[in-house]
């Protein structure tokens, strides 16, 4: 008796860039990303093309394509969908195991998803539509302070002491860094004001959820060590953070389409 | 740090001035007091003489409170032969209040420009808005001018001076001219949908590649706040007279729109090119008009 092999694809949509994950027999055999642009289904479906390509598998033998993200409408030809905080909990949880809380930090918006030890979502807490508790806040911040965006991180990291700045406006912060900046503040305690100040927003956010140990940051920021200290010191407590976070929903993604194929096939 | 390009137009810039009403000779026995109100992008200052408004200032706020104050209070005394020590009361409000050197007190912005609103527009108002540079507030009040409730929405720059100082640069148009722009569209454009100015500016930037003019653009954002000035309006809940205080009160696109949505007038601006008192300084005058109460009380 021969069973074939079940292969499935997670695509994030997200607001920045487009991820692709995909899944053989629930493994991990390829991932891709790219800037999802000025047209985002074009980029996923390369995105997606690649990611086959490298992966030796031609797009036929795909069972079930699951997409997600912000940006989903715009996802090619894909035959379900699942919501962000879904896919948080469901990929959160595979990745850690004792994932109880999980933060998603990505360009646009940040989440906070509570789940169970079966990765599936409780409760959750959203900041969209104000760029202060998001990625977008430290790279409008580094281009005040003149700072590559992968610099930023290890930046603060290098400095000795906090210094409290506007935690909730992307417009206000960029003139309490260019008035930090007058007062001669040096780099590294910008830096790390500015993370603080996201860590802030973000902690206060999940605060309204409740948080449960263990704590798992994932998105795009979770990659950035300056935020991860902050948001540490902020929360009290240790965040996990898997490998490759920015991947996390493409992955939850391709999880519940690979159950979703399961499920067909029987 | 931001280096100001030579040659570029800094559009964004509003224009700072100082204006004396009347030619008034003050005595040292005149009951002289101040308001200084430090706002995130405007600081006033309002000299009055015995409850009547004699001079003022409405200048940009620097770096730091305490020179913002100076300045805002230097520029109401130039050419008025007055100093700090003539002053029977000063008050500080605004969001530096705490952080000026010559107020004998602080005082919230809120009682403050329900007072100055009193005071410019007469007893019946009682629903302010007042758009400033950082925030937006929604004040009801009594025919005294006692703040009876209030909304604010804090530290986010949607529908503040700051966003539209944000658009006039985004978009090339002087801040003077923006609201004037924004109504010269044919018909009105559905409103952008980012709220968040750093989203909204990413938002337009597609709107203008895609072939809109600035103006649609501006219609586009304008009417965005105006719904959002409106909302936290509605909230507070709306009861006639209505006026709107703060620098957006001279934004006539934001000003016809928000009229458009909630069906009704505000009180009309007082001409303040010529000798009416400019809804800019109400909180500064609502401060030297709870200066003076405090003074009295304090003798």
């Amino acid at each position: 008796m021969t069973v074939s092999t079940l292969i499935t694809a997670g695509i994030d949509m997200g607001t920045q860039s487009v991820k692709v994950v995909i899944l053989k027999e629930g493994k991990i055999i390829s991932r891709n990303q790219a800037f999802s642009g000025f047209n985002p289904k074009e980029t996923a479906e390369k995105a997606l093309t690649d990611a086959l390509e490298n992966a030796n598998v031609p797009r036929t033998t795909i069972n079930h394509i699951t997409a997600t993200g912000s940006g989903v409408e715009m996802a090619p030809n894909s035959d379900s969908t699942i919501s962000m905080m879904g896919a948080d909990a469901k990929a959160g949880v595979y990745l850690i195991p004792s994932a109880r809380t999980i933060i998603d930090v990505g360009a646009e918006e940040a989440r906070g998803v509570k789940c169970d030890s079966k990765g599936r979502m409780l409760n959750f807490v959203v900041n969209e539509r104000c760029a202060a508790g998001a990625g977008a806040f430290i790279e409008a911040m580094a281009r005040a302070l003149e700072v590559e965006l992968d610099e930023m991180g290890p930046l603060s990291l290098k400095a000795e002491r906090a210094s409290p700045i506007n935690a909730s406006c992307v417009i206000f912060g960029e003139s309490d860094v260019v008035s930090l900046i007058h007062r001669q503040e040096s780099k590294p305690e910008i830096a790390r004001a500015i993370f603080d100040a996201m860590a802030d927003r973000v902690s206060s956010m999940v605060h309204r959820l409740g948080i449960s140990p263990d704590v798992v940051l994932i998105g795009g920021v979770a990659k950035d060590v300056g935020f991860v200290a902050s948001l540490n010191r902020t929360l009290g407590l240790e965040v996990l953070v898997p490998e490759n976070p920015e991947y996390t929903g493409a992955l939850g993604a391709a999880l519940v389409a690979n159950k979703r194929a399961g499920d067909t096939k029987n | 740090m931001k280096v100001v390009q030579e040659g570029k137009k800094e559009y964004w810039r509003w224009q700072e001035y100082q204006k004396i009403l009347s030619s008034k000779n003050w005595e040292k026995s005149d009951i002289i007091t101040a308001g200084v109100d430090v706002g995130s992008v405007g600081s006033k200052a309002v000299v009055m003489i015995n409850g009547e408004v004699y001079s003022w200032s409405v200048t940009r706020t620097g770096s730091n409170s305490p020179d913002s104050a100076k300045k805002a209070i230097g520029w109401a005394m130039e050419g008025t032969g007055l100093e700090l020590d003539d002053f029977k009361y000063i008050v500080g409000t605004g969001y530096g209040r705490v952080n000026v050197p010559m107020a004998n007190k602080a005082v919230t912005e809120i009682a403050c420009h329900a007072k100055g609103a009193n005071h410019i527009w007469g007893p019946t108002v009682r629903t302010i808005l007042d758009v400033g540079g950082q925030d937006i507030k929604a004040i009801r009040c009594d025919q005294t001018g006692r703040v009876t409730s209030f909304l604010m929405n804090d530290k986010c720059a949607a529908g503040t001076g700051r966003g539209m100082e944000v658009f006039a640069d985004l978009l090339q148009i002087p801040i003077e001219d923006i609201g004037e722009v924004s109504l010269r569209v044919d018909e009105e454009p559905e409103p952008v949908s980012c709220t968040c100015v750093a989203f909204a500016k990413t938002e337009a930037m597609g709107l203008l590649r895609k072939g809109w003019s600035k103006e649609k653009v501006l219609a586009a954002y304008t009417r965005a706040m105006a719904i959002r000035m409106c909302a936290l309006l509605k909230r507070v809940g709306i009861e006639k007279d209505f006026v709107i205080t703060g620098g957006q009160s001279k934004n006539i696109g934001v000003v016809t729109r928000i009229e458009k949505i909630l069906g009704i007038k505000r009180l009309p601006m007082p001409n303040w090119r010529g000798g009416g008192l400019d809804p800019m300084i109400a909180g500064a005058l609502g401060a030297a008009i709870i200066a003076k109460a405090l003074h009295e009380r304090s003798k």
